[in-house]
């Protein structure tokens, strides 16, 4: 018995900003900084959307695609490093919102960029082990980059969920495989408003380091290589370190287009690896074969070696816009009305 | 807006629960006790329903002039939505300029903050309406 996706849906905020326009105001050539990145826009939440508004979202239109009744869902986690309260579950709401609560249990989630696909391996063992029949696994964030620091040209917002479980499942996970050590590449300290990384640091000892042993733990796993898949998708900080590391294990630019929204929306944390999953169910074919490597700094990477079933042709993929048309769909604002949504001017008390 | 208070509301503001009037059928949002036109009639009738979140514009205004909170939304749109079902509620309209909101548009619900207590108070959720894709 496998367990797998039963449905999925992700959600962009509507709101992009070019890096061009936030390089106007730091002095600095954001033209450049973006074809570095291999970033065109990134996304921007709303001033009343959050992490909250995000994960229901996503998770409603995960439901939306198929007739499960929600209070089957034993258990919610919520992967975010920008839950609106420190203390006080994110999931809760999630829970009310779908209509899943109350005999079920829920949790947040952090682990930098991977909390989402941490929270897909443990609903996957709980389903695995008969615990539950699904549980649903949210990965989703409204990253901040500390104002003119070389993230805030890709710090994004967006978020995915994942309905897991063993019976009707539209992709099978055959095999998941993480990888974990201490590295100190990116973290947030308690009441700190904005993250801190160590720069170059975070590329070799870090992303790529972590995302290539993970890949080839999965290639050993499953006896596969490069070839035998026909998407793969990684965590995507940047429009540039998961073309890189995919070039390293050998896949192709089609094999990775259709899963690399970071181009056009930024770097949606631990929104990432799995809004670009949903890109690629919105579109592939019972029988494509998926490779997934995510990453989280601090730092781990989770992989999953995945197969579309009958079922994806079953579901009702079109009940909610797809990831490419709310790509599309989109109104660019520029840095002042960014830095108004993004709570980074003062405002007085009232 | 006191907790308790809203944390009753939670389920019509989270998932637009109403109430169906076992006698008329008539729909009430938010959810009613009573049928206000079946009167006793109605007591022990009255269902619970969930609105489908489909709805259209009845009338609209622009609010230029926004209480502290919504300060950072201005101008926004507030609008009379008649939803599917027949009932009317009061709403934001989100994601549009206020110049595109028109009489008949069709929307449909969103999740959204509606405000917070402060800095380090609740948030609370609840709907709000979008153009219908």
């Amino acid at each position: 018995m496998k367990a797998g996706i039963v449905s999925y849906g992700g959600y962009i905020p509507r709101y992009r900003i070019r890096p061009k326009d936030i390089g106007i105001v730091w002095g600095a050539d954001g033209e450049a900084m973006g074809r570095g990145l291999n970033i065109r826009a990134k996304s921007v939440p709303g001033p009343d959307e959050d992490v909250i508004t995000i994960s229901v979202e996503a998770s409603r239109a995960c439901m939306a695609k198929v007739d499960v009744d929600p209070t089957e869902i034993g258990a919610i986690y919520v992967g975010s490093e920008s839950h609106p309260y420190a203390v006080k579950p994110t999931a809760t709401i999630v829970a009310e919102a779908i209509g899943s609560a109350p005999v079920m249990t829920a949790a947040d989630f952090e682990f930098a960029c991977k909390a989402g696909t941490a929270a897909m391996q443990t609903t996957m063992g709980l389903t695995l082990s008969k615990m539950m029949k699904y549980g649903l696994a949210v990965g989703s964030d409204t990253s901040q980059g500390a104002p003119g620091d070389a993230l805030e040209y890709s710090a994004s917002a967006g978020g995915a969920a994942f309905l897991i479980g063993t019976d009707r499942t539209i992709a099978d996970i055959n095999h998941t495989v993480s990888y974990t050590t201490d590295t100190p590449d990116f973290w947030r300290r308690e009441g700190q408003r904005y993250p801190s990384h160590g720069g170059r640091f975070t590329g070799e000892p870090a992303y790529f380091k972590h995302v290539i042993a993970c890949a080839q733990l999965l290639f050993k796993r499953a006896g596969t290589t490069a070839e035998d898949y026909d998407y793969a998708v990684f965590h995507q900080p940047n429009g540039k370190f998961p073309v890189r590391a995919a070039k390293q294990l050998g896949f192709k630019d089609p094999q990775i287009d259709a899963g690399l929204c970071v181009r056009e929306i930024g770097n949606t944390y631990s929104g990432a690896i799995m809004v670009g999953l949903c890109a690629i169910l919105d579109e592939a074919e019972s029988g494509d074969r998926i490779f997934a490597v995510g990453y989280g700094s601090g730092a781990g990477s989770d992989g999953f070696d995945i197969t579309v079933t009958d079922e994806i042709g079953r579901i009702r993929r079109d009940a909610t816009p797809t990831i490419k048309a709310q790509i599309e769909d989109h109104v660019f604002i520029e840095y002042s009305t960014y830095a108004k949504y993004r709570g980074k001017i003062l405002m007085r008390e009232g | 807006m006191a907790i308790p208070r809203f944390w009753r509301e939670i389920a019509s503001r989270y998932n637009l629960i109403g109430t169906k009037c076992g006698s008329c059928g008539k729909v009430d949002f938010p959810p009613r006790a009573v049928c206000p036109d079946c009167g006793r009639k109605s007591i022990g009738k009255m269902q619970r329903v969930k609105l489908t979140g489909k709805g259209t514009v009845v009338t609209y205004t622009v609010i230029h002039d926004a209480p502290a909170q919504f300060e950072l939304q201005k101008p926004y749109v507030m609008a009379i939505i008649e939803m599917e079902e027949g009932v009317r509620l009061t709403s934001q309209v989100i994601d549009t300029k206020p110049e595109d909101v028109k009489i008949g548009m069709k929307v449909q619900a969103a999740f959204r903050k509606l405000g917070q207590e402060g800095e380090a108070g609740v948030i609370h959720y609840g709907y709000k309406f979008r153009p219908a894709g």
